[in-house]
């Protein structure tokens, strides 16, 4: 036994997949059960038995999934309420199995019991690993190397480290989604400094850091490059606060860096020299992702700098690397796995194309292509030879029309997954089902968003013929002006293997373009024959029927987003009521008022968050859910605009185990 | 679908016998939609959205009336994706059709200069050099059309002879027409809303008339 593992007074306990610890001080947490628990309920692991004890039903159920670590059910059907519960039973657990005799569970040497948890990767197996008892829970939190924490607002920094001393990678999620569509106002919060400090301390040794939706400054960034001396890996997606500056910090400091992946940020761009701050003896770097950086980096630096890291997998440079600059990069990086190019064309006909026709032609693990802003018919061609190898391929950035698209995928029948722009058409996407018969995924986004006229973009008529052509379809994100329930009906026939199906008709609340009905038989069909669906998001008109069903059939839904949708508080209700496994639920523009938001009030604890904005709710309807709930934050955003005051018009509601937020800004009101 | 009534009123009891006041929550009855003193502004498309659709109107009258880019966050497309989308109309004066071009995809003048003088020169014959496409003296590449195939037009066959001269204007979004290149080139991304390649011979105000939703303003 480790001497230094004392047995903590204060139970500690993150379901990690959602990342809400209860700490000790709670008071909502039952006492002790009277009746004391038998080795028979260890020896149901192995005769599986899982209705025994009749108290602890729900614990002989994550004993049977341990057993099977590689399964990810996870453990969260139950109540969070009852896992509080059976966790305070863990004491008790151990000296029952003692007094008795029973060997297998107790005398299994911790070291041993570690070494066989670090094997446990995926964080919900390992919360489930957690709840079996004390023992586990403890060879758990010691043996965890990765932390991931879906609402950085759950949980606070010193709690997870008082529970996990070993961690070595952090995942951190801030702000609720609808902050990418403007809909959050800037200085919400989600700073990641103050869970720096604390890293600092508690996780010198710190190799990992993947933030997404949280606001990083410079100064954090120059903190994180200088206090944490083995740091390798820094993956920032559509976060805000920083400059270009903040990255000079993290290529100057970071000596042993293997990835840094910038996506998606309101970055400050104040120039590219930030590359060049890359030292000559740094040579480890795995992965470099600056696509979305607008500011020319020098050439020169980035090529000396490929050329030293000989284990360079991934390499996605920004627009203003050129086709000729490209071709100079690969031949001295040809191993690469993932590849964003950067323009792929040349605005003046200099030399002939056919001076780029072996760029590809060495890269043979080449399986991600993306980038190839303003590609062209004239040098696409150039990429023909790595396309049948390509598994990932995004042309979300390039505007092609359907012929061009046509040629490319006929030389790319491997793709799993594909991202497309709507400038395909149907023509383009019936190309899709005729080339690539192994296509999980298609996503497909607006080129012009805001362009009214329906003769762009693809209908429902492109989205069937891919149905028809790939039947493996499993996630899709389409962008439409037009679409009939028959088509989603036929779609869904074809491709039941759905687990995310986010279909979004542009325009608000329109019926079936041909029947003029609403859309709720297209969704009745998606959730009635997909029943691995784990996400959606839906659109058009829709009545309280299609929230009738989604709560009906949609047994597996995780994820939930409601736009313009539904007819009454019966919508949400349903959706509530029915969906056991939601956790995620994102509604904005709809007839939801207070009956609704109060109907989840036994439920919100066991999801993430729920986020209602332009909707019927009021304050006081807020405040019944925060007095009722001490364990969720209920905070409301107020309106720039003057408004009626007693109307709550932006919503977030997430459960939370480190009570109101400090930080929160004057015009965020917690309950 | 309308309120049940006998439904709320259940649901109140229910409340009430699990100790809840909904009394203090001042629920109200109502259609769904229906203005409780709120300010409807703008962004709330959802109720005009409702009276649009309760009367079936479903012309293009109706749903150019709700403006999309007044609802805040909608379509749910990334602000990052957004952003670099930016197309406008190219027309120049004569050709048969319209170019659209992505003003995000050029870093300043000079770069659109370039495409614009592309677009030019695909639609003329002849040797036109960077001379006869008007702009601003600081911007002005210096390349030939040589190297580009030609449309075959009528019209421009005059032109050759006469070496009309075609200046690049642009309407920004308070609907005047501008010379490209008199503003800093962010604030011109952010404010085109079309460009047009002018036959440098009318005059200017004419070229304006001609545009039914110009408005002329002063100068």
């Amino acid at each position: 036994m480790n001497p230094h593992r004392k047995r903590a007074k204060t139970v500690d306990r993150v379901d990690s997949a959602d990342s809400a610890l209860v700490s000790s001080e709670s008071t909502q947490m039952r006492p002790f059960p009277s009746k004391p628990l038998s080795v028979d309920r260890v020896k149901s692991v192995e005769s599986s038995e899982s209705g025994r004890m009749r108290p602890f039903k729900d614990k002989i159920l994550f004993v049977d999934r341990v057993d099977s670590v590689e399964s990810s059910e996870s453990s969260r059907t139950s109540q969070f309420s009852d896992k509080i519960s059976g966790f305070d039973r863990a004491d008790s657990v151990e000296a029952r199995v003692d007094s008795a005799g029973s060997t297998r569970m107790s005398r299994f040497p911790d070291e041993v019991l570690e070494r066989v948890l670090a094997l446990v990767d995926s964080h919900k197996d390992r919360s489930a690993v957690s709840l079996v008892c004390k023992e586990w829970y403890n060879a758990e939190r010691w043996s965890r190397r990765h932390v991931f924490i879906g609402n950085c607002y759950s949980v606070s920094p010193e709690i997870v480290a008082a529970r996990f001393p070993r961690i070595r990678s952090v995942t951190l999620k801030g702000k609720p989604r609808f902050s990418d569509f403007n809909l959050v106002p800037e200085d919400w919060g989600a700073d990641v400094q103050p869970w720096l400090s604390v890293f600092s301390t508690a996780y010198p040794f710190l190799e990992e850091l993947r933030l997404k939706r949280m606001a990083v400054t410079d100064e954090s960034l120059e903190f994180l490059a200088k206090k944490f001396h083995g740091f390798k890996a820094l993956s920032l997606l559509s976060c805000d606060g920083f400059s270009t500056d903040g990255l000079k910090a993290i290529a100057t400091h970071c000596k042993n860096l293997t990835e840094l992946d910038i996506q998606e940020n309101g970055i400050d761009d104040l120039g590219g020299h930030w590359l060049s701050c890359f030292p000559d003896s740094l040579t480890s770097l795995e992965i470099l992702n600056f696509a979305s950086l607008n500011s020319e980096v020098s050439f020169d630096a980035l090529e000396k700098l490929v050329s030293r890291c000989k284990s360079l997998r991934v390499l996605k440079v920004n627009r203003n690397i050129s086709l000729d600059q490209l071709q100079k990069l690969l031949s001295h990086c040809p191993q690469l796995m993932e590849l964003g190019t950067g323009t792929f064309m040349q605005e003046l006909i200099s030399g002939p194309v056919t001076e780029f026709k072996n760029m590809f032609s060495n890269c043979r693990n080449l399986i991600t292509l993306s980038g190839l802003w303003d590609a062209t018919p004239l040098y696409l061609p150039v990429i023909y030879p790595a396309c049948a190898r390509l598994t990932f391929l995004n042309l979300s950035y390039a505007t092609l029309r359907s012929d061009e698209l046509s040629n490319l995928l006929s030389h790319c029948k491997s793709l799993r997954r594909l991202w497309l722009l709507d400038t395909v058409g149907d023509k383009g996407l019936e190309a899709v089902g005729s080339c690539c018969p192994l296509l999980e995924e298609l996503r497909v986004f607006p080129a012009d968003p805001f362009d009214q006229e329906i003769l762009l973009g693809v209908t429902e008529s492109g989205f069937v013929s891919v149905s028809r052509g790939c039947p493996k379809l499993r996630y899709v994100l389409y962008f439409c002006r037009q679409m009939t329930n028959a088509a989603v009906a036929t779609i869904a026939q074809n491709c039941p293997d759905f687990t995310h199906f986010r279909l979004c008709i542009m325009n608000p609340g329109q019926p079936d373009y041909l029947t003029k009905e609403p859309m709720d038989e297209a969704f009745g069909a998606i959730v009635k024959t997909c029943t691995k669906l784990q996400r959606l998001a839906i659109s058009g008109l829709l009545t309280d029927r299609t929230f009738e069903y989604i709560g009906k059939y949609a047994k597996n839904l995780e994820t939930l987003s409601v736009a313009f949708a539904g007819s009454s508080d019966l919508g949400m209700e349903y959706v509530l009521q029915g969906c056991q496994k939601l956790r995620k639920l994102e509604i904005r523009d709809c007839p939801f008022g207070n009956a609704a938001l109060l109907s989840g009030l036994t439920k919100y604890e066991s999801m993430r968050s729920l986020w209602m904005s332009a909707c019927n709710v009021t304050m006081n309807a807020c405040r019944v859910l925060a007095k009722e709930r001490p364990r969720l934050n209920v905070e409301v955003m107020r309106d720039e605009e003057g408004g009626d005051d007693s109307q709550a018009n932006k919503v977030y509601v997430y459960r939370t185990v480190a009570g109101p937020r400090k930080d929160a800004p004057p015009f965020v009101l917690t309950l | 679908m309308s309120f049940e009534t006998s439904e709320i009123t259940s649901e109140l009891t229910t409340a009430d016998d699990h100790g809840l006041n909904l009394n203090e929550t001042e629920l109200t009855l109502g259609l769904p939609g229906e203005s409780r003193g709120r300010k409807l502004g703008k962004k709330r498309g959802l109720i005009e959205l409702k009276s649009i659709n309760d009367e079936k109107n479903q012309s293009d009258a109706a749903k150019a009336s709700l403006d999309e880019e007044q609802l805040a966050g909608w379509p749910p497309v990334t602000l990052y994706r957004k952003k670099n989308f930016r197309f406008v109309k190219v027309a120049v004066d004569g050709a048969p059709y319209l170019r659209k071009i992505n003003l995000e995809s050029y870093g300043d003048y000079q770069q659109l200069q370039c495409v614009l003088f592309e677009i030019f020169a695909y639609f003329t014959i002849g040797n036109y050099t960077s001379d006869d496409l008007e702009f601003k003296n600081c911007y002005k590449p210096s390349f030939t059309t040589e190297t580009f195939v030609p449309l075959m037009h009528d019209s421009f066959n005059n032109s050759i002879a006469q070496r009309i001269k075609y200046v690049s204007m642009y309407e920004d979004n308070d609907g005047d027409w501008m010379i490209v290149g008199d503003v800093p080139w962010m604030m011109f991304v952010q404010t085109c809303k079309r460009i047009r390649l002018m036959r440098r011979s009318e005059d200017i105000n004419t070229a304006r008339r001609t545009h039914s939703e110009c408005s002329v303003s002063s100068c």
